[in-house]
């Protein structure tokens, strides 16, 4: 009896804190499709009374979240790509090869994880500035072209339980190590590429801290910039905007929401692996 | 050579002078797969973070050239700044309360979804969707939630107590709770609950087992069992959490730019302050390195202290 009460009551823990997470998302979707004057009217209503659709087009065009889309697009697409390609070389190069100071160099490249950004950030700033890249995606995209730890480190671990003989049957039939690469490495891993792209996707998706660094007009601002941007600057104290606020809120969220969904076990394995070490 | 000879006697000793050659080949091979890695590590990392030392010893404000000033900004930061020491205070009392309250959450609510009910990936996925939000979204809605006039949480306030709630984010004694309430919301179900997950299903079940036979009671075996064996992930999740909280950057300036009355003006606001708004690219710097310090010292310490609690299983067998 005691422990049937026990199971109710830890079923009810769950279901109440289930709903403390959900909750918010409820009212900002239902935030987004009031009016204007039912997002502030008192007492509040969960459901809208008509749904209002036209808020996310409003939304979309009041500030510029096209070219805030567009931008996003651009910077997660070629991020993604940069890090898959490096990373991928540099984790079948660490997996693969035996060379002088592979373990420290290896540590090295953890190591990095573990650093703050503010510790690079201004220098790079500079350096971007010399160049003359503020203000354009270059500084955003740039840097994923080599490769990054967490890439790689999840990579090199998969490869790593990949048999060998496979590797060494194709060398022995003449493969070069490019071909080992691209033939027998790249289709085997997909899984870990897998995981690595949804980990990729959003960290450049929901990136604010160099956006905000290195971007400075409007027309090259990314979702979540424009957002910030949307909430400091575009405050009309004579109509109530959280209805758009909230919508443009939901456009920058549901890509995420989406890739999550479709990729979830993918995203899960990583997070575990990636805790292993530990 | 002949040390080459010991070590190859077991593989290949036919081939001897040409395996040398492959491995030579090979190491070549693997330093060019790593190229790109390496540099660009030098490029980002090494570089700018010796950059970055040198310009901590000097006054740089990008309008006028640079001049060596050795430890003066250190100086400066420590006895002169008080918004350096304001702002370590802030970030303390954040490290204080979320690192501990978030990792108990997670790993409560792990404990919640490790017991097998039905419906595990449902609740998982409810559980996980404010981590995935992106953070300004996130705090966006908290906002607007925590509204002083018409968000829905004084509503309800007004509602049942049939009173004025608090202003939360322009209060300067509930902004850095009601801070603490948003990093909550969107970092218990994260990552981190998974690893605690992963780990609680990594207990042997005998051990569960066994203590059942002892007559142990949940909570016993969650005290004596459970969390001894995944003390490893709660060490893990420990410095990993404090690590991030150190840094603690967007909430704080999309929800209230450090203030009210710098109730919320955590470190790496003062740094984005002086460095991106002052352009003070020298001061800055300085910021930013004892930043590091603290962090590396920390996590050592951690390191450390972790020798006297965390119990490693493999430990039993050696």
């Amino acid at each position: 009896m005691g422990r049937q009460f026990a199971q109710v009551f830890l079923n009810v823990m769950t279901t109440l804190l289930a709903l403390s997470f959900i909750f918010p998302f409820i009212w900002t979707v239902s935030s987004a499709l009031k009016t204007g004057y039912e997002v502030v009217e008192y007492p509040p209503k969960i459901l809208p009374r008509v749904a209002q659709w036209g808020n996310f087009y409003e939304a979309w065009t009041t500030a510029d979240f096209g070219s805030f889309f567009l931008n996003s697009m651009i910077v997660t697409v070629s991020t993604l790509v940069g890090t898959l390609l490096s990373s991928l070389l540099a984790a079948y190069g660490f997996a693969r090869f035996r060379f002088p100071g592979r373990e420290i160099v290896f540590l090295l490249c953890l190591s990095g994880m573990m650093m703050p950004v503010y510790v690079t950030i201004i220098p790079l700033f500079t350096i971007f500035r010399a160049l003359r890249w503020i203000d354009t995606l270059k500084p955003l995209i740039l840097p994923s072209f080599f490769g990054s730890a967490f890439a790689i480190f999840l990579l090199r671990q998969f490869i790593m339980s990949i048999p060998f003989d496979l590797d060494e049957s194709a060398l022995i039939d003449g493969a070069s190590r490019l071909t080992i690469l691209l033939r027998i490495i790249t289709p085997n891993c997909k899984p870990a590429l897998a995981t690595v792209a949804i980990f990729t996707f959003m960290s450049a998706w929901n990136n604010f801290l160099s956006p905000l660094i290195f971007l400075d007009s409007q027309k090259n601002f990314t979702l979540p910039l424009g957002l910030w941007f949307l909430r400091s600057y575009a405050d009309d104290p004579t109509q109530p905007t959280e209805h758009l606020l909230m919508a443009a809120s939901v456009i920058t969220t549901v890509p995420v929401l989406l890739v999550f969904i479709s990729a979830q076990k993918y995203f899960i394995e990583g997070v575990v692996m990636s805790g292993i070490k530990g | 050579m002949e040390n080459a000879q010991a070590f190859d006697v077991t593989t290949a000793a036919r081939q001897r002078p040409r395996a040398s050659r492959q491995e030579i080949r090979e190491a070549l091979q693997g330093y060019a797969f790593i190229a790109p890695w390496a540099i660009g590590f030098l490029a980002f990392i090494v570089g700018p973070l010796l950059t970055s030392l040198y310009y901590s010893l000097t006054r740089y404000t990008l309008l006028r050239p640079m001049e060596w000033i050795g430890l003066e900004n250190y100086g400066y930061a420590l006895l002169r700044d008080s918004l350096f020491w304001k702002s370590i205070e802030r970030t303390l009392l954040w490290t204080l309360t979320t690192v501990p309250l978030g990792v108990l959450g997670s790993f409560l609510a792990a404990l919640l979804l490790d017991r097998g009910v039905r419906g595990t990936t449902a609740w998982r996925i409810c559980f996980f969707l404010p981590s995935l939000t992106p953070q300004v979204a996130a705090v966006i809605l908290w906002v607007w939630i925590l509204q002083p006039e018409v968000g829905i949480v004084n509503s309800l306030i007004r509602m049942v107590f049939e009173t004025r709630g608090p202003g939360w984010l322009s209060s300067p004694t509930w902004a850095l709770p009601s801070l603490v309430g948003i990093n909550l919301w969107t970092s218990i179900g994260s990552n981190r609950m998974l690893i605690f997950l992963a780990g609680l299903q990594g207990v042997p079940r005998e051990l569960y087992d066994a203590s059942e036979v002892d007559g142990a009671n949940w909570w016993h075996r969650t005290l004596h069992v459970t969390i001894p064996m995944i003390s490893p992930t709660i060490f893990f999740n420990l410095v990993l959490g404090m690590i991030s909280s150190l840094q603690v950057f967007g909430v704080a300036f999309v929800a209230t730019a450090g203030g009210p009355a710098y109730a919320t003006y955590f470190y790496a606001l003062h740094l984005y302050q002086t460095a991106f708004k002052s352009f003070d690219m020298g001061y800055g710097s300085a910021l930013a390195w004892m930043l590091f310090i603290a962090i590396l010292v920390m996590t050592l310490v951690q390191q450390w202290l972790s020798g006297r609690w965390v119990f490693y299983s493999g430990e039993v067998r050696r």
